[in-house]
């Protein structure tokens, strides 16, 4: 793994950790749901996607925006309502935009929305995709059994990306989901390809193929069997901590990676100190 | 020209004018043209840019979405407005939010088509008007065809909006003709306001959305040759938000086919209250369906839903009390 992957993982962790924290102290309004542990997917993912391709992120999505954009100043003052932040403030830590990035809080209602966008590349932009993260959760909405069918019946450049933590907010995967993501992909006829490594590197070549499928009109779904390594939102999980799943970090361990995490650590929190200290953001165009 | 062939005619004009307008809804290709024949011949002159969906109500409102967002735009046919709740989330939580929550505004031109009202035996889950359940939600638009307003300007004007709108089209206005009024009233359309009348001032004004405008002209009619009142009929093309100026009169009703409770017209009298309480006689009289579901058999339906009869019955007692 070159060290600018590793570095952007441990922005993010530094990122998710800075803002529990921050939350812990008061500092920060409202909720957030952070990625921690899943730092790898959308970092990987980002080596496969192109900068006029489209993602769409979720209520989890602080490491999909970073993984795209290096803008963490941009983020936070989003998510804190202050001067700088990309969308004003007004959409918050689940609610942002910007260029073909965008995600939104409701959970399955951003695959239609992609296809929709995949159907306007398919004949404006061919060979650019739309590419839509979602969680193992999300399998509980019908609105994206309906998309999958379309994405299919229509042969979208749709790229689903499944980050199965294994959990639900609190409900465990096998008291949510009955079969498997594998066997709803399969009902669509969509290939399915499951990532159980967090290699950024090894990711990226065994879906290159997949992705360029997706290029030519083959909608495809990518599963990341993936741990959620803090809490939903903020102090409220309730897993034992054995329960909680492998670190991609404990694996890569080494005086390197110190020297990478310690650079991303002492990078946000200069981004949070700066951040902190500018004014409310000003919301103007209603 | 009947209303029907006006909506179709103008969709083919829309069509030709934009490449990048698309045309989405369940059965809507030919040769069916869909359920209502509003569709008709737009695949065949349209091939990719109409398409027939699976019946998914809510993955066609929010692919409409996505072309927005992409710079697209597009026409949704919900085949019974009854189905529009299966669009609601991304009515409400995505399509209508975007135009503002991502802080600068995010243009959204798109257009969904519901059919609605009852009238035809269709039964509780094929025969509801319910624009009140889309009214006051921010950057959602709300209009409703009608005989006197040209279905090209009103979906051109939709579409200029930059943001989501909803056609609610009454299903019985379809074979009637366009810009037909009763003798001896008149009818003039000023910006999106349709307006009959008699050149003497009137003792009340109705408002109506354009579904119920035959219903309250024919009302009207008995009125004015049974008990000498007469009435001006006003019908915005745009129903939300509501923006009409009123013409003087002492008493003004709305009337629409909804079930009771939490009606546009609630909404309506609630802003004429706030413009015009002092220039009033009393409060503006709400006309509308029962608080029931809308039931198949003729003799049922036609006891739940508001009438001509209703409409000449409660003008006429609050006028002459």
């Amino acid at each position: 793994m070159i060290d600018a992957d590793l570095s952007r993982m441990l922005v993010i962790r530094a990122f998710e950790r800075t803002l529990l924290d921050l939350y812990g102290r008061g500092l920060v309004n409202g909720t957030t749901h952070t990625c921690l542990g899943q730092e790898y997917v959308p970092v990987a993912m980002e080596g496969l996607l192109d900068p006029a391709d489209h993602v769409f992120s979720n209520h989890r999505g602080h490491g999909h925006y970073l993984a795209r954009f290096d803008d963490p100043e941009g983020l936070l003052a989003e998510i804190m309502g202050r001067e700088g932040a990309v969308c004003a403030g007004v959409g918050g830590s689940q609610h942002i935009r910007r260029d073909r990035y965008l995600s939104t809080g409701v959970q399955g209602e951003s695959l239609p929305v992609a296809a929709g966008v995949a159907l306007h590349l398919k004949r404006a932009e061919p060979g650019r995709l739309a590419c839509a993260y979602i969680g193992d959760g999300t399998f509980g909405e019908g609105a994206v059994y309906e998309a999958l069918n379309l994405a299919a019946l229509w042969a979208l450049p749709l790229l689903v990306v499944v980050e199965n933590n294994g959990i639900a907010q609190s409900t465990p995967t096998d008291k949510h989901l009955a079969g498997t993501i594998a066997g709803r992909a399969a009902a669509f006829g969509l290939p399915h390809e499951l990532v159980e490594g967090a290699d950024v590197d090894d990711i990226r070549a065994r879906l290159a193929p997949l992705v360029s499928g997706v290029r030519a009109g083959r909608p495809a779904v990518v599963e990341f069997v993936t741990h959620r390594l803090g809490p939903h939102s903020k102090g409220d999980d309730t897993r034992p901590a054995h329960a909680v799943g492998v670190d991609w970090r404990d694996k890569y361990a080494s005086p390197r990676l110190d020297r990478l995490e310690a650079a991303a650590v002492s990078r946000i929190e200069a981004v949070a100190a700066d951040v902190i200290a500018r004014p409310l953001s000003r919301w103007e165009a209603r | 020209m009947r209303v029907a062939e006006n909506l179709n005619a103008a969709l083919h004009e829309l069509m030709a004018a934009e490449r990048n307008l698309y045309l989405l809804g369940e059965d809507v290709a030919d040769p069916y043209g869909g359920a209502f024949k509003i569709t008709r011949g737009l695949s065949t002159r349209f091939p990719g840019r109409v398409m027939s969906t699976p019946i998914s109500e809510s993955a066609i409102t929010g692919v409409a979405a996505g072309l927005a967002l992409s710079g697209d735009a597009a026409i949704v046919e919900i085949m019974f407005g009854d189905f529009a709740t299966l669009a609601f989330d991304q009515l409400l939580n995505f399509a209508a939010k975007s135009v503002s929550m991502y802080g600068s505004r995010v243009p959204m031109r798109m257009v969904v088509r519901c059919p609605v009202g009852g009238g035809r035996g269709y039964g509780p889950t094929h025969s509801q008007s319910l624009q009140k359940h889309f009214v006051g939600i921010p950057g959602l638009a709300l209009y409703e065809m009608s005989p006197f307003h040209d279905n090209l300007a009103v979906l051109t004007e939709m579409l200029a909006r930059e943001e989501p709108c909803v056609l609610f089209e009454d299903k019985v206005l379809y074979t009637r003709p366009m810009h037909a009024v009763p003798e001896p009233f008149s009818l003039a359309v000023e910006n999106g306001v349709a307006r009959a009348f008699l050149d003497e001032r009137p003792d009340c004004v109705v408002v109506a959305p354009g579904g119920s405008a035959p219903m309250v002209l024919a009302a009207m009619r008995s009125l004015l040759l049974e008990e000498e009142i007469v009435c001006t009929l006003v019908v915005p093309s745009r129903l939300y938000p509501f923006d009409v100026e009123l013409p003087d009169a002492r008493r003004v009703f709305v009337v629409e086919e909804s079930t009771a409770g939490g009606t546009w017209g609630a909404e309506v009298a609630h802003q004429i209250h706030q413009r015009h309480w002092g220039r009033l006689a009393g409060p503006v009289t709400l006309v509308h369906s029962a608080d029931s579901v809308i039931p198949t058999a003729a003799h049922l339906e036609e006891s739940v839903l508001v009438s001509e009869r209703t409409v000449h019955r409660v003008i006429m007692e609050t006028l002459r009390g």
